[in-house]
């Protein structure tokens, strides 16, 4: 991969940093202990859709960035999966020179401050730390550090625009404006293409917009990353369905010359089990996107959403995560995970499997639906569950559920919400017949180049992976940034090529 | 912001908008739909194009004044402008040659049918309509079906506008009358579930478009789905239109209440 040059280069050898490792010795800096980020209380916070994790002080995050050793070889930088120069970003704390620190971070990564507070870093860049892995002692906190950078920048009023040096005639289609979108958008427009960004909603975020509550990721923050990317010259268009308001065609005549699909999960997968379609059992994408998207909570906003008082979630991930915590919040009497696996299975954050405990959060693992039984106007009011128990390893690795026989036992509860994986938005696919899907119909892509079948049309996040995190999204359209800029410049070449040779003939 | 071109009530609770939306205008087919929201606090609903003029580049749609988002909408003026509308979505209707085809609309539904009957009717198919309403107030459209049918019948409940009886009535009517190779079906979902066990009756292949509560429309809340001969279905991406005999809808029927409570305070609290 063309990153990997990138990855190892922490610029560990420039004299400041010399200076800085001389200044304290590494016994000095082991000495102190892990920051502890501070967060609202459980008890107020579940009445408000405050931000659970209020962010590091500037005297934390500097003591934090005093911790790390500036190791010789920096494993957290093979950890990340768009290798950010974690050392270069955190020195520059350590020094107050927090520009540098946030210049450091853009360079790899359109949204840090996104990225510092959903990445999953305890099974990344943490979990590669030599602190963690040496030591065994906790890592350094290096999502909330990254946080803390692009916080500060943010708050500092600096806007931190890099010039675009050349600017080139090719315009660039994206479709999707979440995380791989809008990676890609940033990456195009800085090497000085003409980027459009296609947003089939209302407004621009995609998943961190209508799937990631406020309470983990205020809209505010993400609205000043789009705002950024705004001023740096992509231009938006929302309301707008590639393959529906236009099609690829149509936007190849619009003068288009590369594509990039970053339009993320689709259909939300149901259990096909007896009662699903009764009033009051909903997907996790309808749930939260009725609370994040459309502002069901908020006064004198239309969108209506059911408040219920004993809240079954099924599933472990993220989603179903914020999706009980949500239910909490929206005044839940009894918000309840149940997760036909155990804790240690779970595929949610710990953090936020902590941060849910702290809330009330009732957890039923080793428990699975199996019917949903409602009222005269169908309204669910009681689930039948199945208790479950661990056998052999399937093949994602993890202990399959065994249901354990003649356990079934029913539950009062009067909403559920489903949320155990989606397939991706078929969308795209449909509209275009010649575009290699794979059997879980995600697009087919090189995986090095994030190329489709179709040479001018590249693809990443979830249209691609089926489920994945923001930063993984964002690495895939980055890549893909990369890879179209050489299709292009390929492209240009060979037309340069071919006109120069006509030339030629034609002087013959 | 798309703005409205004109303005027209067909009757006194269903207003005729046309919006100009250029792109939509041109891609869109008899059967799509759009989604529109009004206001940054509005929500998002699925509404069906009835007609479209490429030239002009507008749209056309038909609202019928029953709750928050259709009450905002009525009251919007020509000049003014929809915040959002996005679309053409849905599966455009299959539209071939089969020979005689029976469309009947009830009640709004009259408005999705219309741009159907003209395609079938374009297609070479000798078409019967029958359309149904309430009263002779609530009937709409009736001169652009007749437009491009062969034959129309006209019923309402109180019988002030042709026959007095049931769109059901009309129909078996006309089944009596000659041979139909296919019907389609379009208006409240309990006058769809009759007409469709008509149908069935007679064994005449039927399409329904089914009009459900959906969020984003796009294929990612499921909020729309509904079980087609036992198997869910999400209307946006799967439909709008299904096999008649195949849907289930007393479950449809049960899912379009779903938000009654919530949605009738709202209502109450936009009227006062």
């Amino acid at each position: 991969m063309a990153e990997s040059n990138l990855g190892t280069y922490s610029g560990r050898n420039e004299e400041w940093r010399l200076d800085l490792r001389k200044k304290l010795k590494n016994k000095e800096r082991m000495a102190g202990s892990r920051v502890k980020m501070p967060e609202a209380d459980p008890l107020s916070r579940i009445k408000s859709y405050v931000e659970v994790n209020s962010g590091l002080t500037e005297e934390q995050a500097v003591a934090e960035a005093q911790r790390c050793l500036d190791c010789v070889n920096p494993t957290c930088i093979e950890g990340c999966p768009v290798s950010i120069n974690i050392p270069g970003f955190i020195k520059s704390i350590e020094t107050r020179n927090f520009d540098n620190s946030i210049r450091i971070l853009k360079d790899t990564n359109a949204l840090p401050a996104v990225c510092g507070r959903v990445c999953p870093q305890e099974i990344q860049c943490e979990a590669s730390c030599f602190y963690q892995t040496k030591l065994k002692k906790p890592p350094i906190a290096i999502g909330h550090l990254e946080r803390f950078a692009a916080d500060h920048a943010r708050n500092s009023g600096k806007a931190f625009i890099p010039k675009i040096t050349k600017k080139r005639n090719e315009k660039v289609a994206i479709i999707g404006s979440g995380p791989s979108g809008l990676a890609a958008s940033g990456e195009l427009t800085k090497l000085g293409y003409q980027v459009t960004v296609f947003e089939a909603l209302h407004e621009l975020g995609g998943v961190l917009k209508y799937g990631i509550p406020e309470f983990r990721l205020p809209n505010e923050i993400v609205d000043f990353e789009i705002d950024n990317l705004k001023k740096l010259g992509v231009n938006f268009e929302k309301n707008f369905i590639v393959g529906k308001t236009a099609d690829f065609e149509d936007l190849r005549e619009e003068g288009y010359s590369a594509f990039f699909v970053g339009s993320g999960a689709g259909l939300p997968m149901f259990m096909n089990i007896p009662g699903e379609n009764y009033i009051g059992v909903l997907s996790a994408n309808e749930y939260l996107t009725r609370v994040n998207l459309m502002g069901a909570t908020k006064e004198d906003y239309d969108t209506p959403v059911f408040k219920g008082k004993n809240v079954a979630v099924i599933g472990g991930g993220n989603t179903a995560m914020d999706s009980v915590r949500t239910a909490k919040r929206l005044g839940a009497e009894k918000a309840m995970i149940v997760y036909r696996r155990s804790l240690e299975e779970m595929p949610a954050r710990i953090e936020e499997i902590q941060h849910a405990k702290e809330e009330g959060i009732e957890f039923l693992v080793l428990n699975n639906p199996v019917e949903y039984l409602a009222d005269k106007n169908g309204r669910v009011n009681k689930m039948k569950l199945q208790r479950m128990e661990l056998g052999e390893p399937d093949q994602s690795g993890r202990r399959r559920p065994v249901p354990v026989e003649g356990s079934e036992y029913s539950l009062e509860i009067d909403l559920v919400i489903v949320s155990i994986g989606v397939s991706p938005n078929p969308l795209i696919p449909m509209s275009l017949p010649g575009l290699e899907i794979s059997k879980w119909k995600t697009i087919t892509v090189n995986s090095d180049t994030m190329q489709s079948s179709v040479p001018s049309l590249f693809a990443g996040g979830d249209i691609v992976r089926g489920g994945a995190t923001v930063i993984l999204a964002m690495g895939d359209g980055r890549k893909a940034a990369k890879n179209i800029h050489d299709f292009l410049q390929k492209k240009a070449n060979s037309e340069m090529q071919a006109n120069g040779q006509k030339n030629e003939q034609n002087k013959k | 912001m798309p703005k409205i071109i004109s303005k027209k009530y067909l009757s006194e609770k269903v207003v005729q908008l046309e919006i100009e939306a250029p792109r939509i205008a041109k891609k869109r087919k008899a059967g799509h739909f759009v989604i529109v929201k009004i206001g940054k606090e509005g929500e998002r609903i699925p509404l069906t194009i009835s007609q479209a003029d490429i030239k002009k580049g507008t749209i056309t749609l038909v609202i019928q004044i029953v709750g928050v988002t259709s009450n905002k909408l009525s009251k919007l003026e020509t000049g003014d402008e929809v915040t959002d509308i996005v679309g053409p979505l849905g599966n455009a209707t299959h539209v071939s040659k089969v020979g005689t085809v029976l469309c009947a609309g009830g009640g709004v539904g009259i408005a999705p049918l219309l741009p159907i009957v003209e395609a079938i009717h374009k297609a070479g198919n000798k078409v019967i309509s029958v359309l149904a309403a309430r009263n002779k107030e609530l009937l709409i459209l009736e001169k652009e079906i007749s437009a491009s049918s062969d034959q129309v019948i006209v019923l309402t409940d109180d019988g002030s506008c042709g026959q007095k009886g049931l769109v059901t009535e009309g129909m078996e009517q006309i089944i009596r009358q000659e041979k139909i190779d296919q019907s389609i079906v379009i208006g409240p979902a309990i006058m769809m579930k009759y007409a469709s066990m008509l149908t069935q009756k007679y064994n005449i292949p039927t399409m329904a478009s089914l009009n459900t509560i959906m969020v984003d429309g796009t294929g990612m809340c499921g909020a729309c789905r509904v079980s087609v001969g036992g198997r869910t279905k999400f209307v946006c991406v799967d439909g709008p239109e299904f096999n008649a005999h195949d849907v289930d809808f007393d479950e449809l029927l049960m899912r379009l209440g779903s938000y009654k409570n919530e949605e009738a305070g709202a209502y109450k609290k936009l009227l006062i």
